[in-house]
């Protein structure tokens, strides 16, 4: 079976979704809810997480922010007030809520919402996401080795506790290793938010754009490997 | 809008509630009590629930089905450990799990169907309406079979199921609308067959479910079974004596570990008694707390690795939970509280009744969708991870465990072969790597337009609707029309058998009022006989001989007809025996009327 993750929709419906009214047709000026017929509007698929829970396009985000949008937000499509309305407008609340939700858990996580404006503004991030950090080939792959030398030894051997207090202190190394990313990714986001910011269109803030989100790239693919060789390592050793 | 009800449909114990005013109140039956036991019987009557149907658990065990709840979603092979200790006949067909009952079998959505018609007579002989919408909770940890089977369920009753909810979710409703809580709960509920745990965050009104887990075969049953398991056992070791044999017996054990049990929640110790078959004679077992909780602990800690995933995944430790509220008959238990209370560090509520908490907020959700309360919301999670089949059986992950529902993900499916005309989707949910290793929930074939390999390009929408049910729909991208797509449950009830079950359960009802005037009749009938055979007595000298003839031949016509099963020949018979029976009736009226006079004076007559 082949399948492949998307998020896009027809264009068509995009346009449909956000000029007129589903129900009376007329022009849209309610930003949620039609404001000649009160009908809940379809939240266009088409529309990035970021616009359809109002926030700009950045890595920064106060959490707090987030979640009051995300209630307020909830409290005008889930599908618990529209019991009593029409097919149509429940399966509307159904499918802005389900969006709705995406949206929030996406935006929610810096890495999961770093990864999205990523993939917003550069294509898929998916293909390249798990590459080794360079600088770490070699010393991975003697992990490797050491943790296959540490699953065939036998357990309470004195082999064992050497094998094992050497993975303990790859694995403190490796953690490091992720926290010096994060801390780098903390710096990119706060580079990028700034760089939007100023909002300038000059061939220079170009040039600066694409070095952030090709670093960004990179350190979070790095981040994922190491992050996944960690968990490896601590589901080995207990 | 027609009023909703509140259903806690419960391992052992069911209830229904309503809301009053802004408050939820459980519905007692006639005699007071709230709880109906969730156990249904096949009687020479016909079917009986609740409480008059426990009776019958020990007198005729293999036609008393109890525990239902064990069997929604499930098939025989699920339940194969435990089927030796259900006393009733189990087969399977079509997937689906059925309990042989007299002739016939039925599934256990249609025995779920009994109990939830008992609380919906119970609801509409007290409100004094038509009752035909619903609330019902689940298990938060049910997955999607045994959720679809809940909804089945419902509509074999006769209701519409507007909305299914998690119990410990339900609790939360009804328990934040008590207390008006803020901050981060965790909903501990240990009932009869299952155990959940939630953890939730409180705040204005809206109830966000950060993580659940569970556990939907661990319940006060198992705590039950392994008291049992140590009763039979020392019974054969004592009287050389298998009790197997005995399916009354194997039920009063049941009981009885479970009485006792419920005695060393309070008291430090007490005695099992059980009266043994063949004449050999009593069993009486002293029984202490600890012996109780060494007995069970293992069982109790086996709850704890949930609540441990559950903080985990809601990225919380126990600090980080503000108040834990106690849910189910089990968690009266001291061990369970006491157990609950140092993984969390704190002293666990419980002051709302943890019997009908979980109705009570079935009633409070149902007031949310009727448009009753406005300012309440609860935003509930998947329990468990939602993907489907890829090539070399592994399962690839849609929609991850503790995802809020709604919650929707797309997948792009095309062809790797020219001319393919379909694709076959296997749906799965759990946890585990290997699809095998997860639940199955059903397949499907998505038609593929007959082109080149890659070309075609079939949007399928996976949709975890606000039930935690879900829905699939596929569009083809290159048309942009939707295809009807048609999903086969792995282990549930076909539309059309659901449909028919909806039809059988009319003529069940009607069955059952056919019964009841049966009974009706017989009953009067009976009381009839009597009255008559006790006039003949005292006024046969006060009449003709043929008259007295006549009405012997009448009452014997009605003794006849009151063993038959045609309650309107019963009647017709008692209609002919008054008639009959009419001149000994006045005679014996004048009779007692010129009696009654003697001795007084005239003037006291007229
Ligand atoms: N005082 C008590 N001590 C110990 N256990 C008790 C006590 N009271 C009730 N129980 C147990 O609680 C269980 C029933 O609880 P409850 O009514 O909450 O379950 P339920 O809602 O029917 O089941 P579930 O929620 O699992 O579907 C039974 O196993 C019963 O033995
Ligand atoms: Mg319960």
């Amino acid at each position: 079976m082949d399948h492949q993750h998307t998020h896009s929709a027809s264009p068509r419906e995009l346009q449909m979704a956000r000029s007129m009214c589903w129900h009376c047709q007329s022009e849209m000026s309610g930003e949620y809810f039609c404001e000649r017929c009160v009908k809940v509007q379809p939240v266009s698929k088409e529309l990035d997480y970021f616009t359809c829970m109002g926030f700009p396009r950045r890595l920064t985000i106060d959490p707090r922010q987030l979640e009051t949008k995300f209630y307020e937000l909830s409290r005008a499509f889930h599908p618990d007030f529209f019991q009593n309305k029409s097919a149509e407008e429940q399966t509307i609340s159904l499918s802005n809520s389900a969006l709705l939700n995406t949206a929030y858990r996406t935006l929610r996580d810096p890495i999961e919402r770093a990864e999205y404006l990523l993939d917003l503004e550069a294509g898929s991030v998916k293909q390249i996401r798990n590459s080794p950090p360079a600088d770490l080939f070699e010393e991975i792959l003697e992990l490797q080795d050491t943790l296959n030398e540490y699953r065939a030894v036998e357990q309470t051997s004195e082999a064992e506790s050497t094998l094992r207090t050497k993975l303990q202190s790859e694995r403190n190394m490796l953690e490091q290793r992720q926290r010096n990313m994060e801390a780098a990714l903390q710096q990119l986001f706060v580079q990028w938010d700034a760089l939007q910011d100023r909002g300038e269109a000059t061939s220079q803030a170009r040039a600066e754009r694409d070095r952030i989100l090709k670093e960004m790239r990179e350190h979070l693919s790095n981040r994922t490997y190491v992050k996944n060789i960690v968990s490896d390592l601590v589901s080995t050793i207990g | 809008m027609a009023r909703i009800v509140g259903i806690d449909l419960g391992t052992t114990n069911s209830l229904v509630a309503y809301m009053a005013d802004g408050h939820p109140l459980v519905i007692p039956g006639r005699n007071e009590r709230t709880m109906v036991p969730s156990v249904v019987a096949m009687t020479d009557n016909g079917l009986i629930v609740g409480d008059a149907a426990k009776e019958h658990l020990t007198r005729s065990p293999e036609r008393t089905v109890y525990s239902v709840k064990r069997f929604m979603g499930k098939s025989l092979e699920d339940v194969q450990g435990e089927l030796a200790y259900f006393p009733y006949h189990l087969t399977e067909q079509g997937g689906v799990i059925r309990i042989k009952l007299g002739e016939k079998t039925y599934s256990p959505p249609q025995i779920s169907a009994m109990i939830l018609k008992e609380l919906k007579q119970r609801a509409e002989a007290h409100l004094g309406e038509s009752i035909t919408k619903a609330v019902i909770t689940v298990p938060a940890y049910f997955n999607d079979s045994q959720r679809q089977a809940t909804k089945d369920a419902g509509m074999i009753a006769g209701l519409e199921v507007l909305r299914i909810i998690n119990e410990p979710t339900a609790a939360s409703l009804a328990y934040g609308l008590q207390q008006k809580t803020q901050g981060t709960i965790a909903v501990y509920d240990l009932g009869g067959g299952t155990f959940d745990i939630s953890i939730l965050k409180l705040k204005n009104g809206i109830f966000e479910v950060l993580a659940t887990n569970g556990d939907t075969h661990l319940g006060g049953d198992d705590l039950d079974r392994q008291l049992a398991d140590l009763f039979v056992k020392e019974i054969r070791e004592r009287y050389d004596l298998d009790l197997n044999a005995y399916p009354d017996h194997m039920q009063a054990v049941r009981l009885e570990a479970e009485q006792t049990k419920v005695r060393l929640s309070d008291a430090m110790k007490t005695t099992a008694t059980l009266d043994l078959p063949d004449g050999k004679g009593r069993y009486e077992r002293d029984l202490t707390r600890d012996q109780l909780e060494s007995l069970t602990m293992n069982l109790v800690e086996r709850t704890l690795g949930p609540c441990r995933l559950a903080l985990k995944d809601a990225g919380l430790t126990p600090n980080d939970i503000d108040e834990v509220v106690l849910v189910g008959g089990s968690t009266r238990m001291p061990l369970v509280r006491q157990r609950v209370q140092e993984l969390f560090g704190k002293t666990p509520h419980c002051e709302l009744n943890p019997d009908e908490v979980v109705a009570l907020g079935a009633a409070v959700q149902a007031d949310i969708l009727s448009g009753g309360t406005t300012d309440m919301l609860l935003l509930d999670v998947t329990p468990l991870s939602l993907g489907i089949e890829t090539m070399g059986g592994v399962m690839s992950s849609v929609i991850r465990r503790n995802t809020t529902i709604p919650a929707g993900a797309k997948e792009m499916f095309t062809t790797y072969v020219d001319g393919q005309t379909g694709v076959d989707i296997h749906i799965l949910q759990g946890e585990r790597e290997l699809a095998k290793d997860n639940r199955s929930l059903a397949r499907f074939r998505l038609k593929m337009p007959p082109l080149p390999a890659g070309v075609p390009r079939i949007e399928v929408t996976f949709l975890i609707d606000a039930n935690g049910i879900l829905n699939v729909l596929a569009k083809d991208m290159r048309t942009g029309q939707s295809q009807s797509i048609e999903v086969k449950p792995s282990y549930g009830l076909s539309d059309s058998e659901v449909e028919r079950m909806i039809e059988d359960s009319f003529k069940f009802a009607a069955d059952d009022v056919s019964a009841r005037k049966l009974i009706e009749a017989r009953l009067e009938a009976g009381a009839l006989i009597t009255t008559t055979e006790k006039s003949l007595l005292e006024g046969n000298h006060l009449i003709a001989s043929d008259n007295i003839a006549a009405t012997h031949t009448a009452l014997a016509a009605l003794t006849a007809a009151k063993d038959g099963t045609d309650p309107r020949a019963i009647r017709a018979r008692m209609a002919d025996l008054e008639q009959a029976a009419k001149p000994l009736t006045v005679a014996l009226l004048n009779d007692s009327l010129i009696k009654g006079l003697q001795g007084k004076k005239v003037s006291e007559v007229t």
